[in-house]
């Protein structure tokens, strides 16, 4: 029955709707005027949510945020073959892993500074700082899940026929790669946060730039309107990887989960 | 020449610390098995029976003595030696049909003949119902019946079985071992088969070589009167069970060996 199915949905969200309409009355009935721009009601958001899109301004700040993470994931998958290497070769992993160690403990946003200094305010600092943020889950979560490949896999497969490299391909590629997919969600989540924190310091453009931006000029609804655009499209990117992963490997128990 | 052949192969393995004992695990087993027979190893579970079927597949290498299959002296896994393993370790990636097609596929036949042989086995192992079916979709029995195709697509010189029926109920196990006869007599093959089941061993096989306790050492080789027709609770049949029990109960633990 899709009316009572609507309903159970509806129940979930009883907690989130009284908390906005308190809300919305505290900001209309009993902040003062000051207090209330601080803190706009949901109505004073939704309408400058709706401004915002109108004029097309949010449109531009989320494809430049898009891209931006887009691009930096693009140079970020090196990690995926880079991790397999060394899942899978002891000497190479001897030699990379400190190097790993000591770079991963810091905070992608710790490069900012520096990365400012090379790469000035735009693009190109901003895709470094996300790189660094999808960069290491994606190679950690690689070279585990290549590490703990089912031994028993790959003697099936040597018994059958298969040599070094037609086990890499043919068994570890395969089996390591419901725990790749974790890692790209993990890293591209990392990676969000940290693209926002890249442009509030160092871009003319981006959600991040936009939610700056408006506390220059007091608009707090637009400061609202991007942490949300910010938190919907992270969770819609989550959701898309997950789904199209499910869809691609249907027999992953891990994903489906 | 015999298909198998195995020369005073000993395996030790070195210490897990420092200052630890090495661990003789088979000491100079020898046994021969030849063309279309089927020989069961049969142990208390830690006499090395597993490790021994191991060497044989090129998993590991003999610390002395040598392996050969059909002449050739081992030196690594290879086609001519596939495996069936007690947790089935079926590709969970890859459908029934891909599962079986596997070792086809890196020997390079075209997709055609693969398509043929593929449907025979299926059918052979009773599976032609399943073959778009993923390995999580099947039961414990159809996980090992597909298992034993993809292992006998390739044609080896030798099959190798390590307690393949051990994660099945007793139903199931009884059936598996019922339908292993039915795929050998449709197709001769060698078996090397590792059990820890007395009965299991004297149902299946020409050949039951009885290891002693670690170090793994062959205590006797014995050859079953009617291979593969012996009715249970039979006179002969009962003789057998005894003889091989007493050899296993020789060695100290009763209650593990039944």
């Amino acid at each position: 029955m899709p009316i009572i199915n609507f309903f159970k949905q509806f129940r979930r969200l009883a907690l989130l709707i009284i908390l906005l309409a308190a809300w919305e009355y505290a900001s209309r009935f009993i902040l003062d005027k000051t207090e209330s721009t601080l803190l706009p009601p949901p109505s004073g958001v939704a309408r400058g949510g709706f401004e915002l899109m109108q004029s097309g301004e949010i449109w531009k700040h989320l494809f430049d945020s898009l891209s931006r993470e887009f691009v930096a994931f693009c140079y970020a998958s090196v990690a995926i073959p880079l991790g397999i290497v060394m899942g899978c070769f002891k000497w190479v992993n001897e030699q990379v892993d400190p190097i790993v160690e000591i770079l991963r403990p810091i905070p992608p946003i710790a490069w900012i500074p520096l990365s400012i200094l090379w790469f000035g305010v735009g693009n190109t600092q901003n895709q470094f700082i996300i790189f660094l943020g999808i960069f290491f889950p994606i190679l950690l979560n690689t070279i585990d899940a290549v590490k703990n490949v089912e031994p028993n896999l790959i003697r099936a497969a040597r018994c059958l026929g298969a040599g070094s490299w037609g086990v890499i391909t043919r068994v570890v590629l395969r089996a390591a790669l419901p725990q790749i997919v974790t890692g790209i969600r993990i890293g591209l989540g990392v990676g969000w946060m940290a693209l926002v924190a890249a442009e509030l310091v160092g871009a003319n453009s981006g959600l991040g730039f936009l939610i700056n931006d408006a506390r220059t000029v007091l608009r707090t609804d637009y400061i609202l309107v991007g942490m949300l655009a910010i938190g919907v499209i992270g969770l819609c990117l989550d959701r898309l990887i997950r789904y199209t992963a499910q869809k691609l490997m249907p027999w992953s128990r891990a994903l489906n989960a | 020449m015999p298909a198998l052949k195995v020369e005073h192969v000993r395996k030790i393995y070195p210490s897990m610390h420092a200052k630890g004992q090495e661990v003789l695990a088979i000491d100079d087993i020898s046994l021969e098995v030849r063309k279309n027979e089927f020989c069961s190893i049969l142990g208390h579970s830690g006499c090395g029976k597993t490790t021994l079927l191991n060497l044989i597949a090129g998993f590991e290498t003999p610390t002395a003595g040598h392996i050969e299959c059909a002449g050739k002296v081992v030196s690594g896994p290879g086609a001519d030696r596939s495996m069936v393993f007690q947790d089935y370790a079926l590709f969970p990636w890859l459908t029934v049909y891909d599962n079986i097609a596997f070792g086809l596929k890196i020997k390079g036949i075209n997709a055609g003949e693969i398509k043929q042989i593929v449907t025979r086995f299926a059918a052979l192992v009773g599976l032609s119902q399943f073959t778009n079916h993923y390995p999580h979709q099947l039961s414990g029995g159809m996980r090992q019946r597909v298992s034993i195709a993809r292992a006998l697509v390739v044609d080896p010189t030798v099959l190798l079985m390590d307690e393949p029926f051990a994660a099945l109920d007793a139903q199931n196990r009884a059936m598996m071992q019922a339908e292993m006869i039915r795929i050998l007599n449709e197709e001769s093959k060698t078996v090397v088969l590792v059990t820890h089941s007395i009965e299991e061993a004297i149902n299946l096989s020409d050949v039951i070589v009885v290891m002693t306790r670690r170090p793994g050492r062959v205590k006797e080789i014995i050859r079953v009167p009617e291979p593969r027709r012996m009715v249970e609770d039979t006179p002969a049949y009962l003789e057998i069970r005894r003889q091989i029990r007493d050899l296993i109960a020789g060695e100290h633990d009763v209650s593990e060996a039944v």
